[in-house]
């Protein structure tokens, strides 16, 4: 095989991840920026310092790797910030909207990078905008006078002190004016009995910040020249010091470390193998009659609570906050509004609230559809918005937190709200409700999460292609989340989201369908009946359907519906295990036997399977075994079509030898 | 490219009566018969899937695949563990016999044939002593071996 870590593309990588942070952090600064411009008052320098060291850094290590696109476009906006510094006050928040994105656009020529395509065109443009009205009054600031860090060696002569002089002075100059480090230097310093008290030993060697330039520290020493050896030396700058703003505590963070999420994942492993092994020992040794009050036990005990921690622990290192998902919602937000004319904000709470990073990707779609909604939707038009004694700026606002061992995110508008007579209108249109039926107003929110139904009455390119919010609502559901909506008309909708915090661990049961482990997502299960005891109905060609606590539900023989036998007759002490989907709609699985009931840690399939339907991922049962995760909503769809394929499990073992 | 004369260590083993070669730097390790977990819905060259130490690691009946009689082996049969074009799996054969190291100029491309499963996931030929070694391309054939998304 050829050589798969290739140093440069390693280098690359760790380039582009910090990209990452540096857009962040440049889009942090950029909103505490808009903030400050909108509230009127002052802006503190510090801020714009840091939307300026994320540029400088970004343009430094693109550089380095020849990525030219990217550099002149950082370079075109460092040199705007540049211009910013100076007159700040004047921006309005326009310009403001201008750098967002601009700062959109510098993530564009990141990812372009990255991916190795063709980066996005546009740049220039922008650029002009911003600089236009700037330019004009400041003129370039490039030129930057040459500045440290700053070494000196500083050796009084003899003749210092006997013209009545002291050496302190300008040390204390120099302490005051930045010097970070002050060393003494007395190799020259000879014993007790040489010492001759006249004469100058010392020297000092000192390190001076880096925002003084030469002639502010070779000033101090105006009166000690040609009294002293001065050495003022421009400190070669050390590799990550490629910044000429000061550095101070806002971009400070807890010591952090990059790893390679493939480690990490084969971290889970071993610790979700770890676990089972430790169960498999604890099931041996409860099969040989362990006493439970005996050392050994206790000792056993220990070892599960050590696991356990393990396990907590590497989900921990899995979790990350969601700020880097809701800033990607801030830039859909800013171009949806600009696309629709409609100005509006995105308001940010708890965005430090982690949660898996498998949640966080699957996450980004729903939202970006319900953000997009919610301007398209919620939102009225500037001028509407004012006739209501409304700010004729939006405000959305998107909240995370944690409730309950679950991840909340809170989505919310301060828009016209739901307009129920028009949902109602088209849901009685489309045949989902008839002209009589009585629906509380939440109820009828709630329609809008029926497939086909959107009740935006023009097109428009944005959203309202009829795949809005059924599609975020199965989603979701996917997540093993729930969303549920509160709308008030004339003050807007919020919508709410519950999901688990991790995908990688979840409860199931663990059934056994003809000699094979299967589990079911414990979330999906209503209950669980002898076959025998339901009143079953038949229905259509050869479909049956079950009545349980006054529903029907369709029944689905598991076995045949996986191909691992032919349909045909269930057995009389089958299982049924009563289902509820996303859509509400019931499902009854016939299964063998009930084995077990407990958490169990998620395999992903993907990757050389292609997608099996009705299986959405797969465990590792404690004895080793691999058991697939069933997906009772995609069960329930793939039945019809699996009765065509001819070649079932067992089929194929007779198949095998006649070959 | 590598040149000619550079040393190629391949690993041999039986199908049969049919001999084959991996490249020995895609084999990541062998493991003895373990059965395979059916997948519901697949081809029937995919044999099902293993626990790899907590992976979950798709297995190639691989006489099925490339269209020779099925192996007759059963639980004496051994599993190659391999990895090419970024995907991992399992090659059920019926032993692994030795390893051959070939320079690569002796490596020779099969001549164009009428193609069949077989041909496809051949990426090279080569004499050692008189008999004739078939090299597997083990990137054809598991970028191949995907199940269809139905």
């Amino acid at each position: 095989m050829t050589d798969r870590r290739d140093p440069m593309s390693e280098l690359k990588a760790g380039f582009f991840a910090e990209c990452a942070e540096r857009i962040e952090q440049l889009q942090d600064a950029l909103v505490t920026f808009g903030e400050s411009v909108g509230g009127g008052g002052t802006v503190d320098p510090e801020v714009i310092n840091t939307a300026f060291r994320a540029i400088h850094s970004i343009k430094g290590g693109a550089g380095a790797f020849g990525l030219d696109a990217l550099v002149r476009f950082a370079h075109g906006l460092e040199s705007v910030f540049d211009l910013v510094r100076g007159e700040q006050a004047d921006l309005t928040s326009w310009q403001i909207n201008d750098l967002m994105r601009a700062s959109d656009h510098l993530a564009d020529l990141i990812d372009a990078a990255r991916d190795g395509i063709t980066a996005p065109p546009g740049g220039d443009d922008i650029l002009g905008t911003l600089s236009a009205p700037a330019s004009a009054i400041m003129p370039a600031l490039e030129a930057s006078p040459l500045t440290g860090p700053w070494t000196l060696r500083f050796r009084p002569h003899t003749a210092l002190y006997a013209s009545g002089n002291d050496a302190l002075f300008p040390l204390l100059a120099l302490r005051e004016l930045g010097a970070t480090e002050i060393r003494c230097d007395v190799a020259a310093l000879p014993d007790l009995a040489a010492l001759d008290p006249e004469e100058a030993y010392l020297g000092w060697t000192l390190t001076v910040s880096a925002e003084r330039n030469e002639t502010e520290i070779a000033e101090l020493f105006d009166f000690v020249i040609g009294l002293c050896d001065l050495a003022i030396l421009r400190k070669p700058p050390t590799t990550n010091a490629i910044t000429d703003a000061p550095r101070t505590q806002a971009s400070e963070t807890s010591p952090t470390m990059r790893v390679d999420l493939e480690r990490i994942d084969r971290l889970m492993n071993v610790v979700g193998e770890l676990a089972i092994g430790q169960s498999i020992l604890a099931q041996s040794l409860a099969e040989i009659g362990l006493d439970r009050q005996s050392q050994l036990a206790e000792r056993l005990d220990t070892l599960t609570g050590l696991t356990r921690d393990l396990q907590d622990s590497v989900m921990t290192i899995r979790a990350q906050p969601v700020k880097p998902l809701f800033q990607r919602m801030g830039r859909v937000l800013r171009e949806t509004s600009a696309a629709l004319g409609k100005p509006a904000r995105l308001v940010l709470e708890g965005e430090t609230t982690e949660v898996d990073r498998t949640v966080i990707e699957r996450l980004s779609d729903p939202l970006m559809h319900m953000i997009r909604n919610a301007v398209d939707h919620g939102l009225e038009s500037p001028s509407a918005r004012l006739a209501s004694q409304k700010p004729s700026e939006g405000t959305i606002t998107l909240a995370a937190a944690h409730r309950a061992g679950r991840l909340v995110i809170e989505l919310h508008d301060d828009g016209r709200g739901l307009d129920r007579n028009r949902i109602r209108a088209k849901a009685e249109d489309r045949g989902l409700i008839s002209k009589g039926d009585i629906l509380s107003g939440t109820a009828i929110d709630e329609l809008i999460f029926h497939p086909g139904l959107s009740t935006c009455e023009s097109l428009s390119n944005v959203s309202g292609r009829g795949v809005g919010m059924d599609v975020v609502k199965t989603a979701i559901s996917r997540l093993g989340g729930r969303i549920s909506i509160a709308s008030e008309p004339g003050w807007g909708t919020r919508f709410t989201l519950s999901l688990p915090l991790t995908l990688a661990v979840m409860d199931g049961m663990v059934v056994s369908v003809t000699g094979q482990m299967l589990v079911i997502p414990i979330a999906a299960i209503l209950e669980t009946a002898a076959l025998r005891t339901l009143d079953r109905r038949a229905a259509g060609y050869d479909d049956e359907l079950v009545r349980i606590r006054g529903a029907f539900a369709k029944l689905i023989d598991v076995s045949a519906a996986l191909g691992i036998r032919r349909p045909g007759h269930l057995p009389d002490n089958a299982i049924a295990v009563l289902t509820a989907s996303e859509d509400g709609s019931r499902a009854a699985l016939i299964v063998d036997a009930v084995i077990d009931q407990r958490q169990i840690v998620v395999k992903s399939l993907r990757g050389g399977f292609g997608s099996i339907p009705g299986i959405s991922a797969a465990t590792i049962l404690g004895d080793g075994q691999i058991a697939f995760i069933c997906d009772p909503g995609e069960l329930a769809r793939t039945l019809p079509v699996d009765r065509n394929q001819p070649a079932t499990v067992e089929d194929r073992k007779c198949q095998m030898p006649a070959r | 490219m590598s040149d000619a004369g550079e040393i190629v260590e391949l690993l041999a083993f039986r199908l049969g009566e049919e001999r084959f070669c991996v490249d020995v730097t895609a084999v990541r390790e062998l493991r003895s018969w373990g059965r395979p977990t059916p997948l519901p819905h697949a081809p029937a060259y995919l044999s099902g899937v293993i626990n790899l130490r907590g992976t979950i690691l798709p297995v190639l009946d691989l006489a099925t695949r490339l269209g020779l009689p099925p192996l007759a082996g059963g639980d004496r049969n051994v599993i190659i563990v391999a990895e090419a074009a970024g995907q991992s799996a399992g090659l059920i054969v019926d032993a692994v016999s030795d390893i051959h190291r070939v320079e690569r100029g002796a490596l020779e491309a099969p001549p164009a044939m009428a193609s069949d499963g077989q041909t496809v996931c051949i990426s090279a030929l080569s004499l050692i002593g008189d008999q004739m070694v078939r090299v597997l391309d083990l990137a054809a054939l598991l970028s191949t071996t995907v199940v269809d998304a139905a």
